[in-house]
């Protein structure tokens, strides 16, 4: 990730958010603003369970609000096509307490 | 004040440990004036329990959902701390 603080270097890419209360959702950046706000297109949500594998919910272009984020990550397309998300099991995230 | 003490952090490895209860290592990038926190070769440190940023190599935390920052010891220098919190107390 280069560039400075702020989220200008993942303009136009594609973006996992992980949202206050635990929901992960992956879309390509198309906007910010100083209280990270965000615009996502083409979004969709990752569903995880212990008991089966993550489940996809498309969701199309959304607006998050920035109190309701807490992690902005950036995807790696050769890690995430690695990923058989069919299989992947893992704990749903706890919400964020502040 | 700690936004410029987090500045002289910057290239070090840190983890990040957040409200939600995940922690977060990776080498520390940037901060900025909210502490907002951006990290490089991040992994999660209970990665089998959340897989969810798996595909993540970078990322960028908010500041406000960060609970603790867990510094190198070589990275703490208290004098300088010391000297920085007292002139804080005495008002700039």
């Amino acid at each position: 990730m280069s560039g400075g603080p702020g989220l200008e270097s993942l303009v136009d890419q594609i973006i996992s958010v992980i949202t206050n209360d635990g929901r992960n959702i992956v879309g390509v950046l198309k906007g910010f603003d100083q209280a990270t706000n965000i615009i996502l297109d083409e979004s969709h949500e990752r569903v995880y369970s212990t008991k089966e594998g993550v489940q996809q919910l498309v969701l199309g272009l959304y607006i998050i609000r920035g109190d309701n984020i807490s992690i902005v990550g950036e995807l790696d397309d050769e890690l995430d096509a690695s990923l058989e998300l069919s299989e992947l099991r893992g704990h749903p995230l706890k919400p964020v307490i502040h | 004040m700690f936004f410029s003490y987090f500045k002289d952090l910057v290239g070090r490895e840190v983890t990040v440990e957040l409200k939600n209860d995940l922690a977060i290592r990776g080498t520390l990038h940037s901060v900025d004036q909210y502490l907002n926190i951006k990290l490089e070769n991040t992994r999660v440190v209970d990665q089998d329990k959340y897989p969810h940023m798996r595909s993540v190599r970078n990322c960028f935390i908010r500041g406000s959902v960060v609970r603790y920052v867990q510094l190198p010891p070589e990275g703490v220098d208290i004098e300088l701390l010391h000297d920085a919190t007292r002139r804080e107390a005495r008002g700039g």
